[in-house]
């Protein structure tokens, strides 16, 4: 299969097997990705996350289908935990989007963590512009709101819409330190519960405290099981959007972005190559008997590590 | 029960056995470590009075007949009649199923029990696009008043009793029997019988769901209005553990999660206004009989115990016949294997003398060949005759309740219900079976039992004869039954000829007035009954309800 | 291969029973496998389509009900429409033997009747798969 003619030419089978080899670390597909790179920018990217149980994917279901009404392409990329005991994953995020299966107009790809060394930023990263190459108008990035990594990805979003439920109580005074920061819209999902005034005006006391900046985050209350709110929701982003070019912010963040990924890609080559050099040669071992030995201390150690590192890169 | 002196010495005795016993097993060890129950229940060498030395006759047991029903529900049990020898059956075509319930009856069979294809059980047509490939495979095709006549010709319906396993469009199958009836010159106050009705299980564990919790929750409550007017002796709910076990759930956890569901039904009927012993009496159980028999017999008592306190003292019923807990059995089909399926007669021998020791009301028993295909006329017979052998020849008939008192029964039957209460108390804390379900909770707990009991299979830990020890080289069996591919074809056909026949603009003045109907608060049976009546197609009547009520959707916890 | 391998696990058609595809999922899962599990009522299209935008390396998927004839073979000719033929297709539940032969031929690669251990059916996908 030519994965870039195919790319080209929106084959979804090219596209996805891009994804996987992106997801995999295959240099080939970097060089594609490279190649097509003046494609990529034409997406929206929204992010979507929250705790887990608050009904991430029926919103970002629900989304999708209002935007589809607009004739937008769409695609989705849901992220969930892989098992760090057995390397597998249950992948279940379809399971709410079934009827977007056979709309031509989507595209959706589900993805494990797989956990190793930062791999995951990279490939969603990958993801999406495998996706925006392929034509899509909106890129939904749905994750579980929990650890760095995930918080990381959706950091990649134009518009970051935080899910919330009535009743999450102490789940919210233990998640805010991390995630009121990054979300851009509140919704509080399951709104004909109980309370759901209550977690609204919760989330708002929060932001009281949290941000200072021009733009204050909505909150708003859906019920996105029966397509409530959600076109108030997509009206949110716009605004978000019509915000962040209109106060220079997007720039801003996109120069960010950009700076950050490029970290990121750095960060994943050196490690790479730590590793190889770790577990092609004896040197760490021997390193670590010297430091144990008194022979050495550890900071030296670690300079003797970046030597071989730069000769390591040098011979390359 | 037990003298307190005696007691004391029992005990004393039994520990200088047990210690005895405990060094002769050094020696020569015992089978297992532990030996426990499917619900984990650890299983002792020996049970003595000291297991069941807080047993109050008068209030744990009674006599049979007698609150709270532990011993059964009638004073008599089988010494008055058997149960109902029922067995579950339909497929393809109307006339196919006819021509099986008409041998079955001559075969001796005391009561019909129909079985849908699975469009009619989510309510579309054989000519919806889902409906592909399904028609008439698992259960017979309805599609329309038409079919149900057919389905019914030349069976009497004052004199027999029809259960029906129809969930989601419940009342529109309902509305269907009513109008055969009437037909026939039969009126409502005249029909008994059962439509499974239990949504809630759907969502756990079968599968065969329509509507959202709460208008589904509507449709259910409103028949049980419509039949303690107008079908006072129809059972109109049969709250059902099997496919919870079935789906891989413990004996405790079949308990548990039934007579949750069963609460919840409870708490929305006198929610919506009606009194608990207008409805009460007319609840029905359903549940599984599987190979430990003497667990299950636990099991079956327990349950009883447990739903009787549970009317008498949460609900304030005051009719007996409300706590009564009347239930039909089915064996257990996940214990069928497809290897050597001539040893499922004897597994299925089993679970029918679990379920008759139990003090079932009526009672399914699977054919041998059910891991393979449909069952063929054949095996339907064995199957039926399994039951008449322990009706007529077993003995076990002659007294009610024969294992009462032994201390391992009393002993289990305590454990399982409080294992049972305490999943309860769960599920009161989560806010009731609705809100267990959509959560996953009650899914991910059945799951992780089914996981569990794949993995002992798998490690050799449980044994199941011909599948993981005692294999045989075997070759197919021959003369299963096949369902006619054409099937689809030919209802597809009748329905184009329905939509021609009949008079439309009547057929969606009900529909409309029943899409108004469902907008509002109105009890629907009338309407789905004038729909029905009219020859609107269950598709049909589905589909204007789908487009008031929505859609449920599934919530998977893996 | 140091990559995961990926399968979808379906359940066609309207049949409810999850059981054996949950546990199939679990176990696949347990082995290391990255498991796209779609729910109920899928439709040959909507599983075809999943199979290719998941890239998948395997779909599997389960029926009891019957319409195992009717439904298998047609994603696996909705997959080489695709031109997605070198994805591996098997199939799991209540079917009788004499249709085995008829489906095999039809391009399902792996039959599993109830009471086939998990690890067999893990152990197939893992040497059948067709990309490495």
């Amino acid at each position: 299969m030519d994965i870039k003619a195919g790319l080209l030419n929106n084959d979804k089978r090219a596209a996805a097997r891009l994804i996987s080899m992106m997801e995999n670390g295959e240099p080939e597909a970097v060089q594609i990705i490279k190649e097509c790179y003046n494609m990529t920018g034409h997406a929206r990217i929204i992010g979507i996350t929250g705790p887990p149980g608050v009904g991430k994917s029926t919103v970002t279901d629900k989304l999708a289908k209002q935007l589809r009404k607009e004739g937008k392409q769409v695609g989705i990329v849901a992220v969930d935990p892989t098992s760090p005991f057995t390397g597998g994953a249950i992948l279940g995020d379809r399971v709410r989007m079934a009827d977007l299966n056979n709309d031509p107009g989507v595209f959706i790809r589900s993805m494990g963590t797989r956990g190793a060394l930062g791999g995951l930023s990279k490939a969603v990263h990958g993801a999406v512009k495998v996706l925006d190459i392929l034509g899509m108008d909106y890129i939904f990035i749905e994750t579980v709101g929990v650890g760095q990594s995930e918080i990381d990805i959706v950091k990649l979003a134009d518009t970051v819409i935080m899910v919330m439920v009535p009743g999450l109580g102490d789940d919210i005074q233990a998640i805010k330190a991390g995630i009121m920061e990054i979300g851009d819209i509140f919704a509080v999902n399951k709104s004909d519960r109980d309370d759901a005034e209550r977690t609204a005006a919760e989330i708002e006391a929060m932001l009281d405290f949290n941000r200072d900046e021009e733009y204050r985050p909505p909150v708003l209350n859906i019920i996105a099981r029966d397509s409530k709110g959600i076109e108030k929701l997509l009206e949110l982003v716009e605004k978000h959007w019509e915000y962040e070019n209109r106060s220079g912010s997007y720039k801003k963040k996109k120069l960010n972005r950009v700076r950050a990924e490029i970290m990121d890609i750095f960060r994943d080559e050196v490690m790479k190559t730590l590793y190889s050099i770790s577990e092609n040669t004896n040197i760490i071992n021997e390193l670590a008997q010297k430091v144990m030995d008194k022979q050495m201390d550890p900071y030296s150690a670690a300079d003797r590590l970046i030597d071989e590192f730069t000769n390591n890169q040098r011979n390359n | 029960m037990f003298n307190k002196e005696k007691l004391e010495q029992l005990k004393k005795a039994h520990e200088e056995w047990e210690n005895t016993v405990t060094k002769a097993v050094a020696k020569r060890p015992e089978r297992k470590k532990e030996f426990e129950t499917s619900s984990g229940i650890a299983v002792k060498r020996a049970y003595t009075p000291a297991d069941i030395e807080n047993l109050d006759y008068d209030r744990d047991l009674s006599n049979p007949g007698e609150y709270p029903y532990t011993r059964g529900v009638q004073p008599t049990m089988y010494r008055g009649k058997f149960w109902t020898m029922r067995q579950y059956a339909g497929f393809a075509t109307a006339e196919e199923s006819n021509k099986r319930y008409k041998y079955l009856l001559e075969q001796g069979q005391t009561g019909l029990s129909v079985a849908f294809d699975l469009p009619t059980q989510i309510g579309y047509d054989s000519d919806h696009a889902l409906s592909e490939g399904e028609v008439g495979k698992v259960g017979v095709a309805i599609d329309s008043l038409k079919d149900m006549e057919i389905l019914f010709d030349g069976i009497p319906l004052d004199k027999v009793s029809t259960s029906m396993t129809t969930n989601a469009p419940a009342s529109v199958l309902l509305a269907m029997y009513i109008a055969v009836a009437e037909k026939q010159g039969v009126s409502s106050d005249q029909l008994s019988g059962t439509i499974q009705n239990d949504i809630l299980k759907e969502y756990i564990a079968r599968g065969t769901y329509i509507f959202p919790v709460e208008p589904s929750m509507r449709l259910i409550t409103n028949i049980f209005e419509y039949c303690s007017k107008h079908v006072p002796k129809w059972n109109t709910i049969s709250i059902s553990g099997y496919h919870i076990r079935e789906a891989g759930s413990t004996a405790a956890q079949e308990v548990a999660f039934t007579l949750a569901d069963g609460i919840a039904y409870v708490d929305a009927a006198v929610k919506a206004g009606l009194d608990v012993d207008e409805f009460g009496p007319r609840l029905s159980f359903f549940f599984n009989s599987h190979n430990e028999i003497l667990e299950e017999v636990a099991k079956f008592r327990a349950a009883r115990r447990l739903w009787a306190k549970i009317m008498k003292e949460r609900f304030k019923a005051e009719d007996p016949k409300s706590m009564m807990l009347r239930f039909h059995t089915q064996t257990a089909g996940c214990t069928l294997t497809a290897q050597q399926p001539d040893n499922n007669v004897v597994r299925v021998a089993m679970q029918t003398l679990a379920a008759v020791l139990g003090g079932t009301q009526s009672l399914h028993t699977n054919s041998r060949d059910e891991a393979l295909a449909l069952p063929t006329e054949d095996s339907v017979r064995i199957a039926l005759r399994t039951q008449q052998i322990v009706a007529y020849e077993s003995g076990v008939t002659e007294t009610a309740d024969p294992l009462a008192g032994s201390y391992y029964i009393e002993s289990l039957t305590d454990q399982i219900e409080q294992k049972a209460v305490e999943y309860l108390n769960k599920i009161d804390e989560i806010g009731g079976a609705a809100k267990a379900i959509e959560k996953g909770y009650i899914q991910k707990e059945i799951q992780d039992s089914a996981y569990k009991y794949q993995k002992e299979i798998e490690a050799g830990e449980r044994i199941v004869v011909g599948v993981n020890k005692f294999q045989i080289k075997e070759s197919a069996p021959k003369g299963l039954l096949k369902v006619d591919p054409k099937v689809g074809e030919l209802q597809q056909k009748k329905l184009a000829e329905l939509r021609k026949i009949r008079d439309n603009t009547k057929v969606n003045a009900a529909l409309e007035k029943l899409g108004n109907a469902a907008k509002g608060e109105d009890n629907l049976m009338p309407f789905i009954l004038d729909a029905v009546k009219a020859y609107a197609t269950l598709g049909e009547i589905c589909g204007v309800l789908r487009k008031v009520f929505g859609e449920y959707q599934q919530s998977i916890v893996l | 291969m140091d990559r995961p391998i990926r399968v979808v696990v379906a359940k066609p058609g309207l049949d409810g029973h999850d059981r054996g595809a949950k546990v199939v999922a679990r176990a696949l899962r347990d082995a290391g496998m990255e498991v796209i599990y779609t729910g109920l009522r899928q439709t040959p299209e909507q599983i075809a389509e999943t199979a290719i935008q998941e890239d998948a390396d395997c779909v599997a998927m389960s029926i009891l009900s019957g319409a195992h004839n009717h439904l298998f073979p047609k994603v696996v000719n909705l997959l080489r429409e695709k031109g997605a033929d070198d994805i591996l297709v098997v199939g799991g539940g209540v079917i009788p033997e004499d249709d085995i032969p008829g489906l095999i031929e039809a391009g399902i690669a792996g039959i599993f009747t109830p009471g086939t251990p998990t690890s067999v059916t893990i152990d197939f996908i893992k040497n059948n798969i067709k990309r490495k």
